[in-house]
C-alpha cells in the first residue's frame, strides 16, 4: 500500500507543479494589473481577492467579477489567466485518471488488496497454485463444503473468471508468478490458518518450485503436488512432499482394476465422484486385444497396468524417436484407418485414444468406430471445454486429467477415512465388492452415493456425547435410524470405522457401540447425512431414537412429568 | 550535471531565501514586511514541496515533513494576514504583524532544516 500512494505521488509531481505555477501566475497578475473601484478611485485586487477570483475562474465555476467591473487590462488578463488555469487542471486531472489506469498500478493495487485481504484471514484454508481444470474443480468442491482457498494462478484471465463466478465462499485469487517465494509468503504461506499447499499447475517444474518453496518456507504444512512424469515425482518424493499425484497413473491403475474386479472399480468410482455428476452406467471392458494410440505419458502408463494383468496391446504412435514405443508398435497417428487397420482393429476388442491432442483422439475413436462397431472406447480428454463432444461421441470411458486430480485433491483433503477405508477394501476379494455395491445400489436412486465422516466428538455430535456421558450406550444402529420415523433406517451404509485406539473396523455392524473419538464412514443418499448430522446435534432427536419416547424440553414441562412419574408411581402403593 | 538536481536545489534555497527577505526587519512594522514576498516565498515552498513527492529513501521522507512544516506556517501566516486585513475591523496593527511574522519565523526554521538537510546529503554523496 505505501508502494502505492509512493507511485501515485511521483505520477503527479509535474501536473501537480504545472497547477500551483498557473495559479501562482494568475494571481499574481489578478494583484498587479490596476483596477477602478464603484467610486471611480485606481484599486487593486489583494492577494485575498485575486485567490478567492482565480479560485472560482479556475474551477469554472465563476461568479462574475467581484468585487468591482473590471477594467479591460483585467479582463485581458482574466481571458489568459482562465485558459492557463482551466488547461493546467484538466492536465492534472487526465494524468491522475491515467495513472490509475496504468495496469502496473491497477497490479499493484490488486496485489495490495490480495495480500491484505490474506493478511486479515482469520480462518483455515488452503492455497491453491495453479486454478486450471483440476484447481478449479477443487476450489468449487472446497467452497461447497465452506472450505476456504487462497489462489495463485499466472493466468490472469483465470482469476477473473473465478472472481466473476459465485461461490459460497469469497475466494482471494492472484494472477501472478507462482514460483516467487515472496508471492507464496504473501498468500498465506507460512501463515498459521494456511492448512496445506496444493501445487497443481499444468508444469511439472513450476509444481516442483512450489513444493520445494513451501517445504523450505513452512517445513510441516502438508504439499499436494500433481506430476506427470515419474522424474518428477521421485525429485518430489526426496524432499517429503506429503501427496504426489500422478493423474495418468491413477487412471491406468483404475483402468486395470475394471478387467480384475468390475466390483472394487465402481466401489472407487462411486467413493470419489463429485456432488453433481450422475450415475454413470457401467460396462466391464472385455478382455482381448486392445490398440494404444499415442504412446506418451498415459499411453505408457496404461500399456504397464493392463500388461500386468496379462492384457495383449498393441501400440500406435508417430513420433518413435521421442517415444521409444516397444517391438511391434506401428507407425501413424492412427487418425487414418490405413494405420488402423494395420495394427488389427479388427480382431481388437477396445482402442485407447491417448494422444495429447482431443481432436486427434475424437477423430481416432469415430474412425475406430467406423471400422469395428463393436469396440471398447477409452479416450483421454485434455481440456475440459471439449466436454460436449467427448459425451456425443459415446465414448465408453473417458479419461480427463483435471478432473481426475481435483477429485483426488477434494477426498484428500476432506474424507481422510476414505484412503483407509479404499486400501482396506482393496484387500477384499471380488466377491465382497459385489456384495457391497449391491447393498449401496439398493439404497441409490439416480446420483452416486454421498459419502462423509462423523467425529464422535463435542463439535460433530454434542448430542450422542451428552448421551454417552448421561444415559447410556448410543450403536450405529440407532445413528442410523430416521430421526422422523424410528420404525425407518436412513438410506445410508456405514463403510468403516475407526476405533479411538486406532483400531479399524471394515464394514462395522449394526449393533456397535459408539465411543467417544470414534470416526465413521458412511455412503449413502445425500439426504440421509443431512438427518444423520440432525439426530447427532440434537438431544432430543437421540433421545427419542433411543428409547422412542419423547422427552420433554421446558423446565416447566420437565418437572410435570417428573410429578405425574412420581404420582403414577405412588397411586399403586397407596391403593394397596 | 543533472537537471533535476538543480531544479531540486534551487526551489529549496529560494525558498529559504524568499523566506528569510520576508522575515527580516522590525517585527511588528508593517513596512519592513512585504506580501509579494510573502505570496512568493509560500508558492515556491509549495513548488519545492511537490518536487519531494514520491523520494522513498529516509532522507527523501524528512525533507517531504520539512516541507510540508514550512507550507503550514506560511498558510497559517497568509491565513492570519487575510482574515485580520479583510475579514476584521482590526487592521494590519503591529500586534498582527508580529503574529504573521514569527508564523513565517518558524517557516523559516523548517526551511533552514531542509537546506541543511541537502547540503549534508550532497557533502556525503561527494565523499
Amino acid at each position: 500500500m505505501k508502494n502505492l500512494v509512493y507511485l501515485l505521488l511521483r505520477r503527479m509531481r509535474l501536473p501537480l507543479i504545472v497547477v500551483v505555477l498557473a495559479y501562482a501566475v494568475s494571481i499574481l497578475g489578478m494583484v498587479l494589473i490596476p483596477g477602478i473601484d464603484d467610486q471611480g478611485n485606481p484599486w487593486k485586487m489583494t492577494f485575498f481577492h485575486a485567490f478567492y477570483f482565480v479560485s472560482f475562474m479556475g474551477s469554472t465555476i465563476g461568479f462574475g467579477e467581484i468585487p468591482y467591473p473590471f477594467t479591460d487590462p483585467q479582463r485581458i488578463w482574466t481571458t489568459v489567466a482562465m485558459y492557463l488555469t482551466v488547461l493546467s487542471w484538466l492536465y492534472a486531472i487526465g494524468a491522475l485518471f491515467a495513472a490509475l489506469q496504468d495496469p502496473a498500478f491497477r497490479r499493484l493495487i490488486s496485489y495490495a488488496r490480495f495480500t491484505r485481504t490474506v493478511r486479515n484471514l482469520r480462518e483455515d484454508f488452503y492455497l491453491v497454485c495453479g486454478a486450471g481444470d483440476a484447481g478449479h474443480l477443487l476450489i468449487r468442491e472446497l467452497a461447497d463444503r465452506g472450505i476456504r482457498c487462497v489462489v495463485v494462478d499466472r493466468n490472469e484471465n483465470v482469476i477473473q473468471a473465478l472472481r466473476l463466478e459465485e461461490l459460497p465462499v469469497h475466494i482471494p485469487g492472484l494472477a501472478a508468478d507462482v514460483t516467487d517465494s515472496e508471492i507464496l509468503l504473501d498468500a498465506g504461506l507460512g501463515k498459521p490458518q494456511c492448512k496445506g499447499a496444493i501445487a497443481l499447475t499444468g508444469q511439472d517444474h513450476i509444481n516442483l518450485t512450489i513444493a520445494i518453496a513451501s517445504k523450505l518456507l513452512a517445513p510441516n504444512l502438508p504439499v499436494i503436488c500433481r506430476s506427470e512424469t515419474h522424474d518428477t515425482e521421485a525429485n518430489m518424493a526426496s524432499f517429503g512432499t506429503d501427496n504426489i499425484i500422478n493423474p495418468f497413473d491413477t487412471f491406468a491403475d483404475r483402468f486395470a482394476m475394471m478387467f480384475q474386479s468390475p466390483s472394487m472399480y465402481l466401489v472407487y468410482e462411486w467413493m470419489t465422484s463429485v456432488r453433481e455428476a450422475q450415475l454413470s452406467e457401467f460396462a466391464a471392458p472385455p478382455k482381448g486385444t486392445w490398440i494404444v494410440c499415442g504412446y506418451g505419458r498415459f499411453g505408457k502408463a496404461v500399456r504397464k497396468s493392463l500388461s500386468f494383468k496379462g492384457i495383449h496391446t498393441v501400440v500406435v504412435e508417430s513420433d518413435f524417436d521421442r517415444t521409444q514405443p516397444p517391438e511391434g508398435a506401428i507407425k501413424g497417428r492412427g487418425t487414418e484407418a490405413i494405420t488402423l487397420h494395420e495394427a488389427g482393429i479388427d480382431q481388437a476388442v477396445g482402442i485407447i485414444a491417448g494422444t495429447d491432442d482431443d481432436a486427434n483422439n475424437l477423430s481416432i475413436i469415430m474412425t475406430a468406430l467406423d471400422m469395428n462397431k463393436n469396440l471398447f472406447t477409452v479416450a483421454r480428454q485434455n481440456q475440459r471445454n471439449n466436454d460436449a463432444m467427448f459425451r456425443a461421441a459415446g465414448i465408453d470411458l473417458t479419461m480427463h486429467p483435471g478432473t481426475l486430480i481435483g477429485r483426488q485433491v477434494v477426498d484428500l483433503l476432506t474424507k481422510d477415512l476414505l484412503g483407509d477405508f479404499l486400501r482396506s477394501a482393496r484387500q477384499q476379494n471380488e466377491a465382497w465388492a459385489n456384495l457391497l455395491v449391491s447393498r449401496v445400489a439398493g439404497i441409490l436412486s439416480e446420483r452416486p452415493p454421498a459419502t462423509w465422516i462423523l467425529k464422535i466428538n463435542r463439535t460433530q455430535t454434542p448430542a450422542i456425547i451428552d448421551r454417552l456421558h448421561n444415559c447410556g450406550p448410543v450403536t450405529l444402529h440407532d445413528l442410523q435410524t430416521d430421526p422422523r420415523d424410528t420404525s425407518m433406517q436412513l438410506p445410508c451404509v456405514p463403510l468403516f470405522m475407526k476405533h479411538a485406539d486406532n483400531n479399524d473396523v471394515l464394514l462395522p455392524e449394526d449393533h456397535l457401540e459408539l465411543q467417544v473419538g470414534d470416526q465413521l464412514l458412511f455412503c449413502g443418499r445425500h439426504l440421509a447425512e443431512q438427518h444423520m448430522r440432525w439426530s447427532a446435534h440434537n438431544f432430543h432427536a437421540i433421545n427419542y431414537i433411543c428409547t422412542g419416547f419423547d422427552r420433554p424440553s421446558g423446565t416447566v414441562w420437565r418437572w410435570l412429568s417428573r410429578y405425574r412419574e412420581r404420582k403414577a408411581d405412588t397411586t399403586p402403593e397407596s391403593g394397596t | 550535471m543533472n537537471l533535476e538536481k538543480v531544479l531540486f536545489a534551487f526551489f529549496i534555497v529560494l525558498s529559504l531565501t524568499l523566506n528569510f527577505g520576508f522575515f527580516i526587519g522590525d517585527i511588528d512594522d508593517p513596512n519592513h514586511h512585504n506580501v509579494y514576498e510573502l505570496y512568493a516565498a509560500l508558492v515556491v515552498s509549495l513548488i519545492a514541496t511537490i518536487l519531494k513527492f514520491g523520494d522513498r529513501a529516509h532522507i527523501g521522507a524528512v525533507l517531504l515533513a520539512t516541507s510540508l512544516v514550512a507550507d503550514l506556517q506560511l498558510i497559517a501566516a497568509a491565513v492570519v494576514w487575510t482574515m485580520f486585513a479583510h475579514a476584521t475591523e482590526t487592521g494590519l496593527t503591529p500586534s498582527v504583524m508580529a503574529s504573521i511574522v514569527s508564523l513565517s519565523g518558524g517557516a523559516l526554521l523548517a526551511n533552514i532544516t531542509s537546506v541543511v538537510i541537502l547540503v549534508t546529503e550532497t557533502v556525503m554523496f561527494r565523499r
